[in-house]
Parts: structure tokens; C-alpha cells; sequence
């Protein structure tokens, strides 16, 4: 067992030794250094989500290939070791980016899988390292620690160098040695503790910011700046997350690219509908259809992938039915998806799209650079929120239990519509009081989306068990097990009806609106 | 985990030559071993050149006020890990007989290891002692080194029946014929006649090998600082049968992931 005691870093004046000989003489004479060992080339990975969610949860993943070897493993920042997985070079290599469900079965699947969900794990940086293992060694000639020097050269997604590194790495046991072995490496010339890891280094040195990406509506706006400008700024923000998942949305990397993309769409939506009377009525009108287009776009295989990713889940569900029943169902999905997906591809690439994002970045900077005087952004946010929190509270009032399903869906609208606006301006509000409000708003819609998405759900289902009876793709027993997936959609949906009252009641009542007024009044 | 004992109650038999050699190829095959030197005399500690010294010394760990872990040193090979001795350990039949249950002590002792070890290989002190006890009642697997004497099969004898008196869990034996001389016609008749006559004597007979002797100058076991000689490939051959009688297997779970740049067998 090794446990890492310090790094080094070599200073660029002493970064000259050839490979094998980075290592400085050691002055203490308790410690010598075994022969040279050799020196071997290691392609190193490291890897994560778009949405870096394993440096968010401070974990670094990377796979090490070597001649005839290739592991991953799984570290804590500091570096130590969570899980590893050795690739059997029989099984094939993987390439990335790929999904959780293609590596090796093991603990170190299990503990990703909880972090990374259905995201696909891409490589953030490639390097290529030399690596020299030596021995050093104590008064009694026993292995105490193995000291690693590192040349490497970072290969993606821009050719780099960094500085070479020497580790020191004690064997079990020998923590106290190493230590000291460590102190008067540490004191030789031309060496310095190494301020970052292997990673953060490769990282730095390729131009990689750990984190960058976020679906968050991340800017800064006050409450006195001019509304036209506050609504560009938010406009523009929306319009690069978007277009950061576009490529991936393309490759079809995985669901939540798209995801993302329609959210950030919807939102665009949302904001020029609610908040687009402060830019040019001319803007507005010529991009709310164009918008909608590319919402529309996207709409098919999401509700595809919403259907392909809840699959395990429905199938585990089936009472009567077994799962081989439902297959032909997953395979008919599965096809369709197939097939939007393409042409969703096909609309991401088009001309249509490609003017629309100029054109929509060119129109959002003219208003920038002249966004007028009024009216101020605190004041027109308030008001825009408090309009979309009234909106809520009459459909929500109006509702009773005869109400057809139409009337929960329209809510379900204003209620989004409400989110919208409390996450665009969200930065004009006390993060606590924001927090609070969403919270409350958020079971309201969750309970919503659970009647509608079951509602929708199931009307797609009884179209997609007519095409397939129509195509002759399935046989009755796939259809019979569909039926059960519609009655326990239904059940879904009666539960989701009768949770409703409760949920509205606590957003309506006189706590939960002065939630929503203490925030406008913040922002005004 | 499998416990294997390297237990005579005669010394100078080839204990600890056959208990370094053992524990070093099962390391090499891929098995994480401990190897734990409970003779007093330090013969294992010194060859793998780990200071014969535990914090505390054996009064504290079978007392259980030092874990185990805390007092375990890795050698210069993967994957196998030494318990040195100590001086003190010539006292342990007088600590174990403060303990509650002092005859299956060593075996709880290495309970917490499971996880951690696939073997843990014993190299014991000559005796027939509470600490024996202990080890019989702890191991899967006695390896006896015999001389090729009518005395020693005598011993041999003794260990078996005072083993088949054990309630419960009894260890497997596995004799085997040590420090083996050719030339001597009494050996020679042993040799030949004992694994024959007896299901519990491998086939396998270690000789006297001068390159077994060097092993205290190389410090290292004979099967790491020349594996092709014929004391190596004696010494795999009893792994092999030792082994298969202890019922160890390869499995994915033991099979390491050696770091990159690490060698399996012996560190760079």
C-alpha cells in the first residue's frame, strides 16, 4: 500500500534534466536512492461530465494506459484512492464519451453512477507522461518510499508542457521516514512543494476552467440598472448555454444536452413573453415564432428520452406482464428516437438555426449598447413577478374537482412562468428569501408536471400502441403490458389530483404569498 | 482470508524458509498476504529487513490496545505485508493467559484483517506452548517441515493427534520433507517412503540447498533474489500443493490493480 507524504514541483531553471534523471541529490544521509528504475509512458485521461459534477463533488477520475495496461481510478482531491477498475484489454477500449453503463461492473461503477447519473463521462484533458519510478531507501537498505518523477505534456485540447513532478510516496509503515525523506528533498535546489495536483496542473496548463458550465442563469443584475439592458444581459446568457449544448445535443453525447437546451429555450421564451416589452416590439415579434420553432425542434425526443429513461422503471413495475413482454415497446421507442433524433440534428445544423443565433446576438448587443433609460430593473422585475404570482393564485383559486385537465395544465404555465421570472432575476433578491419561495413553488409544480406528464403520457401511449398494432411491430402481449403502464399512469395521475388542493392551499396561503411580495419588494 | 501456520516444535527445521518463500509466491501470484513473524528470534523480520520492533510490543497487541493494522510494514514486495516481531513476543504465552478466551486469541486478533488479506502465513516459534495452541486454533493450514528422521515423523504424530483432540475448527496439515540430504541413505528412505505411506506429507522435498542458507545474506526470500534456482522452483512447487490443500483461489476480488508503473510482483 502507498500513501502520497508530498509532491514537488521542478522550478522551469532545473525543468532540464532529461526524463529519468529529474530526481535532486538527497544531502540526508540516513537515505539513499535505489538504481534507476525505468522509465515507462503513461497516457493519462482525466474525465467528467459537461457539468464537471465529479469536481463539484471533489472527486478526480482518470484512466492511466500504459504498454498492455489501462485502469481508472477514482481519488479524492487529496488524492486518495476511492476505487479502481483495471480495463481488461479483452473487453475493448472504451471510448469516451461514454455512459456510466459501458464501464466495468464494480464498486467504482457503483459510486459514479451515483454522482453521475445518465450524464456521459467526456475527457476534460489528455496528457502524455514519462514516468521514472526509484526506491529509496533507509540505513538498513529497506524500501521506504517509491519516488515518482513525471514528465508530462498535455495533448488535449491544446498541446502543453508543465512542469516535471517528483512524488514521494511512503510504503505502509514507513509515514515517518518518508516524512523526513520528504523534508530534505523538499530542501535541495531547484525544487519547490508542488501548490497543485497532477490534474490541476494538466488543467491550468491546457486552459481548462474546472466548473465553468453551469444551466444556471448566472449573472449579476441591480435593481437600478435599465430594465432593457438587465433583460439583454439575461437574454444573452441563456442564448450560451444553449449554444454550449448544441454540439453535444448533435452528437447525441447524452439526454442532458438536450435537456439543458430546451430549457434554456423555454426560458428565452418565457422572458420574451413576460419581460420583452422593455426591447423593440419589432425584435420581440420577429423572434418569439423563431424561438418556438426551435423549441418545437426539440420537443420529439425529449419526450423520447423522458419515455427511454423512466423504461427500467415501468418495466419494474409491471404486475402481470414480465419485461421481455414490454421489450418490443422499448425497441419501437427506441426507433422512433432514432429517427427525431436525426432530425433534430438536421434542424441544429440548418441555415434557419445558424441565422438565428447571428442575427439573435447581433439584435441582443444593439440593444446593449442603447438600452434606453427606463424603466429600472428592480421595479419592472417586481412588477413582472407579482403580475405572474396573481396569475397563479386566479387559476389556482378557480380550480375545483370538476376542473378538466386543461385548467391544471394552464397553471401549470403560469406557474413556470412565475419560476422563470424568479430565476432570471434572482440576483436582485435575498438568496434566503429566494430559496424559500422557489421551494413552496416548486412542490406546487412538481405536483402539477406529475398530472401533466402522466395526462400526456398517456395519450402518446394509446398512440403509440395504435401505430404499433397498425405497423404490426408488436404482439398482443406487448400491448397488454402497455395497458398497464396507461393504468398505472392513471393511478399516477388520480394520486397527483387529489395531492393538488393541499400543495396550492400552502403556496396561497398568507404565509407563502408574503413569501413571493417580500422578494418584490426587495428588488423594487 | 486463509491462515497458513509454518509450525514445528522442533527448530531448525526450515520454519521460516519455507514461510518467507510461501508468503513472497503467493504475493507474486497476486494474493494479498501478511506475513506475521511470532518468533521472538526475528529470523522473517530481518530477512525482509523490517526492524524487529512493534510499539508497545506483544503485550499491547494481544491485549488489543495496539490494533494489528497500526503495527504492519510493507516489505519491498507487492502485495505482501509483514507483522514484525519482537523481543517481547518471547513473553506472549504469559499475555495470552490474561486474555478471556487465551486458546483462540490469535485468531480474533486477525479477524479485523478478512477484508484486507487473501493469506495470512504464520512463521512460529519452536514450541509446544499456549501461543501453539493459539496458532493451531487460528489456521486453515499447518505446514510442518520435517528432517528426514524417524524422531521428526515421531513429531509429526504428536502434532496430529494433539490437533485431532481440538473441538470444532482443526487445521489441515500438510508436512513436508526439509533440509533433505541426498547422500544420507536414512533421508533418502524417508523421502521416498513417507509421502507414499501418508496423505498429510507433500510431495514435495525441500533439500538442503546453500541457496536457501544465503537467503540471511541476500535478505530476501530465495524465490524473489533468484527465481530460476532450484531452491525456487522446490519452494513453488510446495506453494502449489499448499495451496491447492488450503482451497485458495484466484478470484476477480483478489486480483490486484497494480498502480501504473508497479511492478505485481516486486517494487521498482
Amino acid at each position: 500500500m502507498l500513501n502520497a507524504v508530498r509532491e514537488f514541483v521542478l522550478l522551469p531553471a532545473d525543468d532540464t534534466r532529461p526524463p529519468g534523471d529529474e530526481l535532486p541529490e538527497i544531502t540526508d544521509s540516513r537515505y539513499s536512492v535505489a538504481a534507476s528504475g525505468r522509465s515507462r509512458t503513461v497516457r493519462r485521461t482525466w474525465l467528467d461530465t459537461f457539468d464537471w459534477r465529479l469536481f463539484r463533488a471533489g472527486l478526480n477520475l482518470e484512466q492511466a494506459s500504459g504498454p498492455g495496461s489501462s485502469e481508472l481510478m477514482l481519488t479524492a482531491r487529496d488524492g486518495e484512492l476511492i476505487a479502481a477498475s483495471a480495463l481488461t484489454p479483452g473487453a475493448g477500449p472504451i471510448r469516451w464519451p461514454a455512459l456510466v453503463d459501458a464501464l466495468p461492473l464494480g464498486p467504482l461503477r457503483e459510486h459514479l453512477a451515483g454522482i453521475v447519473g445518465v450524464r456521459a463521462l467526456l475527457p476534460v484533458v489528455r496528457a502524455t507522461s514519462v514516468r521514472t519510478e526509484q526506491r529509496a531507501l533507509n540505513a538498513d537498505a529497506k524500501t521506504i518510499a517509491i519516488l515518482t518523477a513525471e514528465r508530462m505534456t498535455i495533448t488535449q485540447p491544446r498541446r502543453a508542457a508543465t512542469p516535471s513532478r517528483i512524488a514521494v510516496s511512503a510504503l505502509r509503515g514507513y509515514q515517518a521516514q518518508a516524512s523526513k525523506l520528504a523534508e530534505a528533498i523538499g530542501q535541495a535546489p531547484g525544487i519547490a512543494a508542488a501548490e497543485r495536483s497532477a490534474f490541476e496542473s494538466a488543467l491550468r496548463a491546457a486552459g481548462q476552467k474546472p466548473g465553468a458550465y453551469t444551466s444556471k442563469i448566472d449573472v449579476q443584475l441591480t435593481a437600478d440598472m435599465t430594465a432593457a439592458l438587465a433583460v439583454c444581459t439575461v437574454l444573452a446568457r441563456l442564448f450560451d448555454t444553449a449554444q454550449a449544448n448544441v454540439p453535444g445535443t448533435i452528437r447525441d453525447v447524452d439526454s442532458e444536452f438536450l435537456h439543458d437546451l430546451r430549457i434554456a429555450i423555454r426560458r428565452t421564451r418565457s422572458v420574451l413573453k413576460l419581460a420583452g416589452s422593455v426591447l423593440p416590439a419589432s425584435m420581440v415579434g420577429r423572434y418569439r415564432p423563431e424561438f418556438k420553432w426551435l423549441g418545437d425542434l426539440t420537443t420529439p425526443t425529449r419526450d423520447l428520452d423522458v419515455y427511454l429513461l423512466g423504461y427500467p422503471e415501468m418495466a419494474n413495475k409491471l404486475v402481470g406482464a414480465i419485461e421481455p413482454e414490454l421489450r418490443p415497446f422499448h425497441d419501437y421507442l427506441s426507433r422512433q428516437r432514432e429517427a427525431s433524433q436525426r432530425q433534430l440534428a438536421r434542424g441544429l445544423r440548418s441555415a434557419r438555426f445558424n441565422q438565428l443565433a447571428d442575427r439573435w446576438r447581433h439584435d441582443l448587443e444593439e440593444v446593449t449598447a442603447s438600452p434606453g433609460r427606463r424603466p429600472a430593473t428592480g421595479r419592472f422585475a417586481a412588477g413582472r413577478i407579482a403580475r405572474a404570482h396573481q396569475r397563479v393564485l386566479q387559476g389556482g383559486s378557480a380550480i375545483e374537482a370538476t376542473s378538466p385537465p386543461q385548467a391544471l395544465h394552464d397553471l401549470r404555465k403560469s406557474c413556470k412562468e412565475l419560476r422563470y421570472m424568479l430565476e432570471v432575476f434572482a440576483s436582485l433578491h435575498d438568496p434566503a428569501e429566494q430559496w424559500r419561495a422557489v421551494n413552496e413553488l416548486k412542490a406546487l409544480q412538481d405536483c402539477l408536471g406529475e398530472f401533466q406528464d402522466t395526462e400526456v403520457q398517456r395519450t402518446e401511449l394509446r398512440a403509440f400502441a395504435g401505430q404499433m398494432v397498425a405497423d404490426r411491430s408488436a404482439p398482443a402481449e406487448t400491448i397488454l403490458a402497455m395497458g398497464e403502464i396507461a393504468a398505472e399512469l392513471a393511478a399516477r395521475q388520480r394520486a397527483a389530483r387529489t395531492e393538488f388542493a393541499g400543495r396550492f392551499a400552502d403556496f396561497a396561503s398568507p404565509r407563502g404569498q408574503a413569501r413571493i411580495v417580500a422578494l418584490t419588494r426587495t428588488a423594487a | 482470508m486463509k491462515i497458513l501456520a509454518a509450525y514445528n516444535i522442533k527448530g531448525g527445521v526450515g520454519k521460516t524458509a519455507a514461510a518467507v518463500n510461501i508468503a513472497y509466491l503467493a504475493a507474486a501470484e497476486g494474493y494479498r498476504v501478511l506475513l506475521w513473524d511470532l518468533d521472538p528470534q526475528a529470523a522473517a523480520s530481518f530477512l525482509f529487513r523490517v526492524r524487529p520492533r512493534v510499539k508497545g510490543g506483544g503485550k499491547a497487541l494481544i491485549a488489543g490496545k495496539r490494533p494489528v493494522d497500526d503495527a504492519i510494514k510493507a516489505t519491498d514486495f507487492e502485495n505482501l505485508d509483514l507483522l514484525p516481531a519482537d523481543f517481547t513476543y518471547r513473553n506472549l504465552d504469559l499475555h495470552l493467559d490474561n486474555e478471556r478466551k487465551p486458546a483462540t486469541r490469535l485468531r480474533g486478533l486477525l479477524s479485523p484483517l478478512r477484508r484486507e488479506y487473501d493469506l495470512v502465513v504464520l512463521d512460529c516459534p519452536p514450541s509446544i506452548s499456549l501461543l501453539s495452541e493459539n496458532v493451531l486454533h487460528a489456521a486453515d493450514l499447518l505446514l510442518v517441515p520435517l528432517i528426514p528422521t524417524t524422531l521428526s515423523v515421531r513429531t509429526l504424530d504428536q502434532i496430529t493427534e494433539f490437533v485431532a483432540g481440538f473441538n470444532g475448527k482443526r487445521p489441515a496439515i500438510l508436512a513436508f520433507i526439509s533440509m533433505f540430504d541426498r547422500r544420507k541413505r536414512l533421508h533418502r528412505e524417508i523421502a521416498e517412503s513417507l509421502p507414499a505411506e501418508r496423505r498429510d506429507v507433500a510431495a514435495t522435498a525441500i533439500p538442503a540447498l546453500s541457496a536457501i542458507e544465503r537467503m540471511s545474506v541476500q535478505r530476501a526470500p530465495v524465490a524473489a533474489s533468484a527465481p530460476r534456482s532450484q531452491a525456487a522452483r522446490y519452494y513453488r512447487e510446495l506453494w502449489q500443493e499448499a495451496r491447492d490443500r488450503a482451497g485458495l483461489r484466484l478470484t476477480s476480488r483478489t486480483r490486484p490493480t497494480a498502480l501504473p508503473g508497479m511492478a505485481r510482483s516486486a517494487r521498482p
